[in-house]
């Protein structure tokens, strides 16, 4: 008898010895993970929850939201992955280009042809079914419409905030169409913040600097700065963007000029001379400039 | 005619007290809202992205109420054995595939208005504009749609053994030439034969639902579907609708009901 109530007792004692040991295990795990959120964080550099969920696969998402945009900035006129595979890609250069620029005629010409990418219907269903959807190629040219490519740029700045494009072509349409110049500096800040050495944010926001704030010491600052940053990379072999160093010093020598510093404006034209796709046009300049360097001032 | 009324307020009925839509219409309201809380660059005229979250939100719901509803109708009547009193009273079993299409086309109907009148506040409220006729298009076509996956969905249930069977081919069929219907031909001209005449084939055999859906023409603002190419589609829906009926009535009039 006494055995037997001794094994009851033990039986009975068993669900709270139970609930005592998951106790325990909880309060061991929690102590032991306590620390892991924090690791994380500083792994995934961010402290944004979906960066650390999504890993590198956030790189594919910020992709397809910055194409987003770019099917907005053609009205929902875009072709879909079939009839890319059947042609080429879209280049998204154009999506910060001005509507009146002179441009590459090329280059307007191979925009046309691969937005042309619905063709003629090839049976009823597709002449039909065309007016179903938008299927003629437009971009938007209203200043308002701007406003709404950027939720998808958020997003995609979000997802990978080392993707360079994606402040750049958000702060052209901020302060150029929507005269939001204050969220446009904003925005490449955030963007400068994460991506330290990029020469594109910091020549954009020299842009916005000189033609904006009408401010040319910060702006020669910064695109001064872009300058050494580029010629650093140029250095470490990471192949950067030709265009860009072009664009740079350009926009420095134009500064000077208009500054009324011509020694430094010859300096700028004679590196400009070395990778101008028109060096004769760019010399003709030179030689003006050295003239007029020539030329005693008459007090 | 008062039979098939009679039949299809029984399914309307059915349909507000169940929560389905109750639920979707939550969750899309919730979702929007969320969406339109976001501070984006300080700029509240922003709205072509809530435009198209919501009308995707209000496709997948107008899909899964539209085949959750039609694919129970006639598996719960014999399940239930409801469905040999129906018939007793009398009421033909053709009365009763009608009777259950309308009531459940009815009630998506009903559904569909609840949804795009949330999108017409939503938006109307940010751009102070009000493409009431766009809406109103844009709902229509989506009811059409709607129609034919009906139709469609019906016709599985009296060839499918169990309703979440139905419910699932169907809904994959139904995203199969929604999303893939347009691009059917061109994938085919790039095949070797034989599957090229295969492709083909299918392609003018399927009902392009994908002609249904003028989301991108109401979020980009671009303007109605001209009206005569509206009603051709519409004809088009209503055509691929009674041959499912027709097909749904062909296999339940011989189909044996108490097994």
């Amino acid at each position: 008898m006494f055995p037997a109530q001794g094994a009851e007792q033990v039986k009975k004692c068993s669900p709270y010895l139970g609930l005592v040991f998951l106790v325990t295990v909880c309060f061991t795990l929690a102590t032991c993970l306590q620390c892991r959120p924090g690791q994380w964080t500083a792994r995934a550099q961010s402290d944004n929850f979906l960066n650390v969920l999504l890993g590198d696969g956030r790189r594919m998402f910020a992709n397809h939201f910055f194409v987003k945009a770019d099917i907005y900035f053609h009205s929902g006129y875009y072709p879909s992955i079939f009839e890319q595979a059947a042609r080429q890609s879209i280049d998204t250069k154009h999506m910060t280009e001005e509507p009146h620029d002179e441009k590459d005629e090329k280059e307007e010409h191979e925009h046309e042809q691969t937005m042309n990418f619905l063709g003629a219907p090839k049976d009823w269903i597709d002449r039909f079914g065309r007016h179903f959807y938008p299927s003629s190629h437009s971009h938007l040219e209203k200043p308002g419409d701007a406003r709404e490519i950027l939720p998808w740029l958020r997003l995609s700045a979000d997802m990978d905030p080392e993707r360079i494009e994606t402040y750049t072509v958000a702060a052209f349409w901020l302060r150029k169409r929507l005269g939001k110049v204050d969220e446009a500096e904003q925005f490449l800040r955030e963007g400068l913040r994460a991506n330290p050495t990029s020469s594109e944010i910091l020549f954009e926001l020299g842009q916005l600097y000189f033609e904006n704030r009408h401010d040319p010491v910060r702006a020669r600052n910064l695109w001064e700065l872009g300058l050494r940053r580029w010629q650093a990379q140029a250095e470490t072999s990471q192949k950067p963007d030709d265009g860009m160093y072009l664009k740079l010093i350009i926009n420095l020598a134009h500064l000077e000029e208009e500054q009324g510093d011509l020694r430094k404006t010859l300096y700028y034209r004679e590196l400009e001379v070395k990778v101008s796709p028109q060096p004769i046009a760019v010399q003709k300049e030179i030689d003006e400039l050295k003239q007029k360097l020539a030329t005693p001032i008459v007090h | 005619m008062n039979t098939i009324l009679a039949l299809s307020q029984v399914v309307i009925k059915e349909l507000y007290r169940r929560k389905d839509f109750y639920v979707l219409f939550v969750l899309t309201a919730i979702i929007t809202l969320l969406m339109a809380s976001a501070n984006l660059f300080h700029d509240d005229k922003i709205v072509r992205y809530l435009k198209e979250i919501c009308l995707l939100l209000i496709w997948l719901s107008g899909l899964v109420i539209a085949i959750g509803t039609a694919a129970r109708q006639i598996p719960a009547e014999r399940e239930n054995r409801t469905i040999f009193p129906l018939l007793a009273k009398p009421v033909s079993r053709a009365q009763v595939v009608v009777g259950k299409f309308l009531g459940c086309w009815f009630a998506c109907g009903v559904a569909l208005v609840m949804f795009y009148l949330f999108l017409g506040l939503i938006s109307g409220s940010r751009e102070h504009e009000w493409p009431v006729l766009s809406y109103l298009q844009a709902l229509w076509l989506q009811w059409v749609f709607i129609a034919v996956v009906i139709a469609l969905v019906l016709l599985g249930s009296v060839i499918f053994a169990a309703p979440s069977s139905n419910g699932t081919i169907s809904f994959v069929v139904v995203l199969g030439i929604w999303g893939l219907g347009r691009y059917l031909h061109q994938v085919a001209l790039q095949q070797a034969e034989p599957i090229r005449t295969l492709l083909s084939v299918i392609y003018f055999l399927i009902p392009h639902l994908e002609w249904y859906d003028v989301r991108d023409l109401v979020v980009h603002s671009k303007g109605l579907v001209p009206w005569g190419y509206c009603a051709l589609a519409s004809l088009y829906g209503a055509a691929y609708t009674a041959f499912f009926l027709v097909a749904t009535w062909l296999c339940f009039r011989r189909k044996a009901l108490n097994k």
